[in-house]
């Protein structure tokens, strides 16, 4: 395209050749400057209006689905219009740059400004050095904490791997697969929230006097037992976190049936035919066999589940609020940071997250290249 | 999947009993699974005097009477306990908050796939390292920096926000589809004079609908799920506060409505749930690809 317009100027006159330079710079100019003064009243409606709901609405999403597509045609075309060479060295810019500011705004500059606060009071005026973090690992609540982590991390990963496992083993051989995966991974789509009151109506309980409406103590009582508060059970503190992790079990264990069943169907069938001709049972071929190799599969979804389970907040948040023994390193950090308003406390705490998540998802990331996705 | 060759009336009953066995264990799975949903589906259509007395399994054992099922509670969930506003609003927040980061992600993982400038692997790294950011690390800045951009308890803010949290994986996943398109694809497009920018949205766009698909449900689901992001830069202001907000303080201040709380909590994931059957197929190609939130 480029010679295209190099040949015609050439036929031009001076003057024609100068209005088309004038009127070029014009557009280049001009439709910036106007897509963004669209952009910026479309930004001071949305944050000031009073119009009647349907209408920001609609303004919204016009505002934000077509404002980002009529940026990236605006300043493609300034960038076109340039030198050749000017717009192979732009051009890409243009094309990850506002992912890359995005990125680095609400990613890469909040991290360094978490550290640097972590390193302040409460109000980020004083410097306080490490003493944030000695509190983090001294004060008792916050050891709670770490201790109902590694018993999200255990039990939450062991139970969902489990679980995904089994499902995915037995449902590839039953004849109404699909339908019994689509119930089983139903839950997935399902909040932390309505999770929770989904749960909590199961554990509900009530006086011995009364007939019991959540389905848990409605057995026990059945059986002969006394209603317990199941989660609220501060008798069994540690344990009562059992009955938060069931919850995400419950929701976790289809995305590990989805794994490890598209895992269990890539195995070379000739696989399993030489272990049969050889005279292994079924049950050699699963475990001596199959399980093997799919064990990078394994390790991707466990990993996956204990960061997952390191950064869980809406359940225990929902459920308890972190009362009864039941505080976890996100719910600390959130009661630190927004309602106690200690910032330097509660950045210090994400910190602590941050450097457990990183090895885990160093390690996934890693068996994920391995596995060459999609 | 598995071809059994016990051709011996020994073998074939053990094949039965094997198959029965199985059958029945899934079944039992599967009854486990949704026996939570169904009885708070069930619960939410029963008269609040109902659910407070007797548990809800009752309801299959006689008397079958049918004036015992009631809309009463989807009524007043949804219009005095604002559960209605906060539905609109939902919508509102999640669908530029799923398409902005595509657009910007798509963009920005055709320009780390298939075209040359200085510093790339270098950017593309700091995307990779960006994966594993909890966002917890970026709340208090982000919500200091938008006090003073006055974008506290705007959609706007919290769409940004959604955006931000959601590109890394984004690029992630967008790169590794598009970077593995056929080059001669791309070659042949430019010899006949195409742009970067054509290329990009007559070829790459079209062709990359199944990932463009599978991250869009995910980041769908992930919005109108999430509960904390809502919580920091939405507020429970009832203008803008969205169903999974509302309904967390519906459990704190009427944690014993259980009529109340059960048919909000349908409202909640009505839409999530259709969303998902409808779409099951890039939800898991999605999965596969490795559609985890960092």
């Amino acid at each position: 395209m480029a010679h295209v317009d190099a040949s015609e100027k050439q036929e031009m006159g001076v003057g024609a050749r100068f209005i088309a330079f004038i009127s070029s710079v014009f557009l280049a100019v001009i439709i910036p400057l106007i897509a963004f003064a669209v952009i910026y009243a479309g930004f001071i409606f949305l944050r000031d209006s009073n119009a009647p709901k349907w209408v920001i609405t609609l303004v919204a999403i016009v505002w934000g689905v077509g404002g980002i597509a009529v940026l990236y045609w605006v300043f493609n075309g300034l960038v076109e219009r340039l030198p050749p060479a000017w717009t192979a060295r732009l051009q890409p810019f243009v094309f990850v740059g506002p992912a890359l500011a995005i990125l680095v705004w609400y990613l890469a500059l909040p991290t360094a400004r978490t550290f640097w606060l972590s390193l302040h009071d409460r109000n980020a005026d004083a410097f306080v050095g490490l003493a944030n973090y000695s509190a983090i690992f001294t004060e008792r609540v916050m050891r709670e904490a770490f201790r109902n982590n590694l018993m999200w991390i255990i039990f939450g990963s062991t139970f969902s791997v489990l679980f995904g496992l089994l499902v995915a083993t037995l449902a590839d051989r039953s004849r109404w697969e699909r339908v019994s995966k689509t119930f089983i991974f139903l839950p997935m789509a399902i909040s932390f929230v309505g999770a929770g009151v989904i749960w909590n109506f199961i554990y509900e309980v009530r006086p011995v006097t009364v007939p019991q409406i959540g389905l848990l103590n409605a057995i026990v009582v059945a059986l002969g037992g006394t209603p317990k508060p199941w989660y609220a059970w501060t008798d069994i503190i540690p344990w009562n976190n059992l009955f938060l992790i069931v919850i995400v079990v419950w929701l976790q264990a289809g995305f590990s049936m989805v794994l490890f069943s598209a895992a269990l169907k890539g195995i070379p069938s000739e696989l399993m035919e030489a272990g049969r001709v050889d005279g292994a049972s079924e049950i050699q071929i699963y475990f001596r066999i199959m399980l093997p190799y799919i064990r990078g599969t394994i390790i991707t979804v466990w990993t996956t589940i204990v960061i997952f389970t390191l950064k869980i907040f809406d359940v225990v948040w929902v459920m308890t609020g972190g009362q009864f023994g039941t505080e976890v390193i996100a719910t600390q950090f959130f009661r630190q940071s927004f309602v106690a308003r200690n910032s330097g406390f509660g950045s210090a705490i994400a910190i602590i997250l941050l450097l457990a998540v990183i090895p885990v998802m160093i390690y996934n990331l890693r068996q994920f290249r391995e596995q060459e996705a999609f | 999947m598995s071809s059994y060759h016990g051709t011996s009336s020994k073998g074939r009953l053990r094949r039965i009993f094997d198959s029965t066995a199985v059958r029945l264990t899934v079944l039992f799975i599967v009854f486990m699974w949704t026996l939570p949903t169904a009885g708070m589906l069930v619960s939410s259509f029963r008269a609040p005097i109902d659910i407070r007395t007797s548990g809800w399994w009752t309801v299959f054992l006689p008397p079958y009477s049918l004036s015992q099922w009631t809309l009463e509670n989807y009524q007043n969930v949804i219009t005095a306990d604002g559960m209605g506003a906060a539905f609109i609003n939902s919508f509102i927040v999640t669908i530029p908050a799923t398409v902005i980061p595509i657009t910007i992600a798509a963009f920005a993982a055709y320009a780390f796939a298939w075209m040359k400038f200085r510093g790339r692997d270098l950017l593309f790294a700091l995307v990779v390292a960006m994966l594993v950011v909890p966002l917890q690390m970026a709340l208090i800045p982000v919500l200091r920096l938008y006090t003073g951009l006055d974008l506290n308890g705007t959609f706007l803010g919290v769409w940004l926000a959604h955006t931000g949290f959601g590109l890394p994986l984004a690029i992630f996943l967008f790169y590794g589809y598009i970077s593995l398109l056929p080059r001669e694809l791309f070659e042949s497009a430019w010899i006949d004079g195409a742009s970067h920018y054509t290329a990009f949205t007559r070829l790459v766009l079209p062709l990359s609908v199944p990932a463009i698909a599978s991250f869009a449900i995910f980041q769908f689901l992930w919005v109108w799920n999430d509960l904390l992001v809502a919580l920091v830069f939405l507020g429970t202001n009832p203008e803008v506060t969205i169903v999974t907000s509302r309904l967390a303080a519906m459990v704190g201040t009427k944690g014993q409505d259980w009529h109340l709380l059960t048919a909000g909590a349908f409202v909640s994931m009505v839409v999530p749930l259709i969303i998902f059957l409808a779409l099951q197929r890039y939800f898991v190609r999605g999965l596969l690809a490795g559609s985890v939130k960092g």
